[in-house]
């Protein structure tokens, strides 16, 4: 498992979550503009302009396009490609059968790896790639639903390192130095987690709050205090150190705490995956229903608005932060209780903290969206591996595809301008749409 | 230059922004296009200025059909505009905007900046704007600003000038100004096309009026008309400019004020020992001069200032050092400035800006739980009583226009019980049905018995709803006289001469 970030932040990215609206409301106010009150555009036009010019097409979309250049990119790498181009004039058959048998043998691979294995016997073998999808996926839908939740908030929070680290640091020790029952075990060492997330995330709140520093700059610098201070005491006997190494490492979780398989032993999904779909549909509820999430919009979207409402804006920077962290600490206690739960080392977050950006990204910070976008993840993460022994790939091509996504998510109009598509809330003429 | 628009037509989807429209203006002379918001004044200058192609109709410059691809053709054939949001980059000099697009370099890349300098020196001698090209454009007023726009579009020999909304953004003495400047350049031979919804501007400067309504033409009138025909016109019935509004039966005292005084965040005293009361069931207008303290005397009674001494205080209860969710709970509406910034969620929809602050309790919240279907039947009881005109309740506030946005921050703040109503500034921007409307609805608050402040820079407004007038000029009140106090005596007092009855309580 690779340790590094893989998908580097871009400053670039920040305002990607709102900017397709840009367009829309340039051209918004000659379209609803009040006294001139033409009939309606029919719910159909609305609805069909809303899907095909609206957000989960857009995403759709991105991710074909960056399929579409993670294949070239295939192809041009290819040695029997680049082989046969030397004499495409003479006999072009030639490179566009290896071009065919290059993409297809990859992204073939890529399936198998992560959704369903076609070679191995029984549907039960079979389904074992897609498992490890879900398992992949599980710690990026709850990280992805922190970063989400912080981005409604209008909060960038690129912390996820440091809140991981320290949830990892508070809920392996729970793990694997207290003796309680099992089940009462997981849950005390789950709530300690959530704690330490949340401690970690509410520092940038408060800070943010009351002196305002920018969450960006405080995320950042407390994730090197989070991974120094676990290093420090990963080498530190008696502390997080297992007894009797001098590795920076800690002991195994004792069986008491560890998830148990969903599924038998046979797959490595566990509890972890319920623990990721009741945290989708909390921050559902916390979003759409509840009065916080209304005050968290509010500032999101308005923070001046919020202000003159009434609305205690500093307060909903602490808050959405301490939820924030608690989410993506969550994502680190299924780390070391699901996925690794033979001891952790200071490289244990494997970059999910950033991963997560992406995924909330491309999950539009919508619960459901996120929650789709880290099972593709997931899969990515999963088939990466498989595509890379089946057909030698380096598993780079992945986060190639991964990045270009997330590339075009930030940049709606270009995506609309490949499809032909129309800008969400101008109407063209009717003989067009109806073309469409 | 004579410029002639024929049979212009611009549709988007099944709207129809301008329907066969019909323009002739000619050199020397000032041509008012007066229309609502969102008549379709904007859509034909732009139409004009080559930024939407028309699909049907053609543009005529002296008697030549033009055809224009982007601004940059209209420029170069001639046509000057001076948009309402300025297109200057505040940290470049007045020369360097002025150069802007269409550098003059002299060996070696070098920007002639010595050129530059001259012309707008020339300009700005010929027209008496007092111009300097090396002042830095953030440190200018907002009126001088807008001559460097308009050097701007002159310096690339514009023949024709279009002010989309020039005034919306100054004040009454920068608008005077600019009504000499536009009078100069008439003289001067330009033909000009002044776009607005103010009537006594038009009356005020036009030659020759064009009135729209619905993206039509409806009719052309003559300067002399009064504001109430012209009203009628852009309006399509007829309006009423004065509101009915009965002699006020103010209360005892309901908002009390004393020595109050405001710092703000770079240490300056913007309110300074400010003293007044306001009783149930009057209005009190603040005048004055945007910039003199209104805006920070508002947020201090609102408690959205940091740094407030002295006292505020609402039937007897201290307002002051309250949480802003306090004071609201407490009975005060308030309509802050600016709607877009402080007043809206753009991306909220209509229904829950119409909650925005009303987010913490009973009805729209039970046990941290929002009552949606208590909003949808709030919210379109709220719609049709203040009417609103949007698709429904779940449009984005973004999307509708001025008047109904402001619309829905009065619905909001009237639809709770209210012993302070605080109005700053609440019919900037908007059409003469709206102003007619928002008025109304404020005398109803006061007729209600509710206290109210209304801060206003325009004279009309004070006029058509004070009880009583207190004018602010730097920081200070300078005088409180009663609501009927001619425009002449209120001017004087907000260029800052004290009025014999200062202090008198009307």
């Amino acid at each position: 498992m690779t340790d590094q970030p893989t998908n580097e932040p871009n400053p670039g990215l920040s305002s990607s979550g709102m900017s397709d609206t840009g367009i829309a409301h340039l051209e918004g106010p000659l379209v609803s503009t009040g006294p001139v009150e033409p009939e309606p555009p029919s719910r159909w036009r609305v609805a069909m302009n809303e899907i095909m010019g609206g957000s989960i097409m857009i995403s759709i979309l991105s991710i074909v396009l960056a399929m579409v250049a993670g294949a070239i990119l295939i192809a041009v790498t290819d040695k029997t490609v680049q082989a046969t181009a030397g004499y495409f004039f003479a006999k072009p058959g030639d490179m566009l059968n290896a071009v065919w048998l290059a993409v297809s043998g990859a992204y073939s691979s890529l399936f198998q790896g992560s959704v369903y294995n076609f070679r191995r016997e029984g549907f039960l073998n079979g389904i074992k790639p897609f498992m490890d999808t879900l398992n992949f996926a599980t710690p990026l839908i709850m990280a992805g639903l922190g970063i989400g939740l912080g981005f409604r908030v209008g909060l960038f929070n690129i912390g996820g390192r440091g809140q991981m680290l320290i949830a990892i640091a508070i809920a392996g020790w729970i793990g694997f130095a207290l003796d309680l029952p099992a089940g009462i075990h997981m849950i005390v060492a789950v709530i300690g987690g959530l704690i330490g997330g949340a401690l970690w995330g509410g520092i940038v709140g408060l800070l943010k709050a009351k002196t305002g520093a920018h969450e960006v700059i405080t995320t950042i610098m407390l994730n090197f205090v989070a991974f120094y201070l676990v290093s420090f005491l990963l080498r530190t006997p008696g502390a997080l150190q297992a007894p009797g190494s001098n590795n920076p490492k800690s002991p195994p979780m004792k069986d008491t705490v560890v998830f148990p398989p969903l599924f038998g032993e046979r797959y490595s999904v566990n509890l972890g995956l319920v623990f990721a779909i009741i945290a989708v549909i909390i921050v559902w509820w916390i979003l759409e229903r509840s009065s916080l999430g209304f005050k968290f919009k509010a500032v999101g979207y308005n923070p001046n608005a919020a202000r003159v409402a009434g609305i205690n804006v500093g307060a909903m920077f602490i808050w959405s932060m301490v939820i924030s962290g608690a989410l993506v600490g969550l994502a680190g206690v299924s780390q070391i209780l699901g996925t690794v739960t033979t001891g952790f080392s200071s490289g244990i977050d494997a970059g999910i903290g950033f991963d997560a950006i992406t995924v909330a990204l491309l999950g539009r910070s919508k619960p459901w969206g996120i929650f789709w976008a880290a099972i593709l993840f997931g899969a990515f993460k999963a088939g990466g591996y498989a595509m890379q022994a089946a057909q030698g790939i380096p598993i780079d091509i992945v986060l190639v595809v991964q990045s270009m996504i997330v590339l075009f998510i930030a940049a709606p109009p270009l995506v609309r301008a490949v499809f032909h598509l129309p800008t969400p809330g101008v109407f063209r003429k009717r003989t067009k749409i109806e073309a469409v | 230059m004579k410029l002639e628009l024929r049979g212009i037509t611009k549709r988007f989807g099944s709207l129809v922004a301008n329907d066969n429209i019909n323009l002739t203006v000619n050199p020397g002379e000032i041509h008012c296009l007066l229309g609502e918001n969102g008549a379709g004044k904007s859509t034909l200058m732009n139409v004009l200025y080559g930024l939407y192609h028309a699909e049907e109709g053609e543009i005529l410059l002296d008697d030549v059909v033009q055809d224009f691809a982007g601004p940059g053709d209209a420029m170069a054939a001639g046509i000057g505009m001076v948009h309402q949001h300025f297109m200057l980059i505040p940290v470049f000099t007045v020369a360097e905007n002025v150069m802007l697009g269409h550098e003059e370099t002299t060996f070696g890349g070098r920007l002639n900046m010595t050129a530059t300098r001259k012309t707008v020196r020339e300009l700005s001698d010929r027209f008496g704007f007092d111009l300097d090209p090396d002042a830095l454009v953030e440190d200018l007023p907002v009126g001088v600003q807008q001559r460097v726009e308009i050097i701007k579009a002159l310096s690339k020999n514009a023949q024709v000038l279009v002010f989309d909304e020039p005034t919306a953004v100054l004040t009454p003495q920068e608008t005077d100004e600019l009504m000499l400047i536009m009078k100069q350049l008439r003289d001067a031979g330009t033909a000009i096309v002044f776009i607005t919804h103010k009537l006594r501007e038009v009356r005020e400067v036009a030659d020759r009026i064009t009135v729209i309504r619905l993206g039509k033409v409806v009719g052309e009138a003559e300067p002399t008309a009064t504001n109430e025909e012209l009203a009628s016109l852009m309006v399509g019935r007829a309006v009423d400019l004065m509101i009915d509004k009965g002699p006020a039966d103010p209360g005892a005292p309901a908002l009390v004020v004393k020595d109050l005084s405001v710092i703000d965040h770079v240490g300056q005293m913007v309110v300074n020992r400010v003293s007044f009361e306001v009783r149930a069931g009057e209005i009190l207008a603040i005048a004055g001069v945007q910039g003199n303290g209104q805006t920070e005397l508002t947020e201090a009674i609102m408690g959205l200032q940091q740094h407030v001494t002295g006292e505020i205080s609402l039937d007897g209860k201290p307002l002051n050092r309250l949480s802003v969710n306090k004071v609201l709970n407490s009975g005060v509406g308030f309509v802050p400035e600016d709607r877009n910034v402080d007043g809206l969620v753009g991306d909220f929809t209509v229904a829950e800006n119409l909650m925005l602050d009303r987010s913490d309790g009973e009805p729209f919240v039970k046990f941290g739980n929002l009552q949606l279907g208590y909003l949808a039947t709030f919210a379109e009881e709220k719609v049709e009583q203040f009417d609103i005109r949007a698709q429904g309740i779940r449009t984005l506030v973004g999307r509708l226009s001025g008047g109904n946005q402001q619309k829905v921050v009065l619905a909001r703040e009237l639809s709770r019980e209210l012993r302070l109503f605080v109005a700053a500034q609440p019919t900037r921007g908007l059409d003469v049905g709206s102003i007619e409307f928002v008025h109304t609805q404020i005398v109803a608050a006061r007729d209600a018995g509710v206290a109210v402040i209304v801060v206003s820079t325009e004279l009309d407004e004070v006029a058509a709803l004070a009880d009583r007038v207190a004018v602010m000029y730097r920081g200070g009140i300078i005088g409180i006289v009663p609501g009927d106090t001619s425009r002449d005596v209120l001017g004087l007092m907000m260029a800052g001469e004290h009025h014999d009855s200062r202090g008198a309580v009307a």
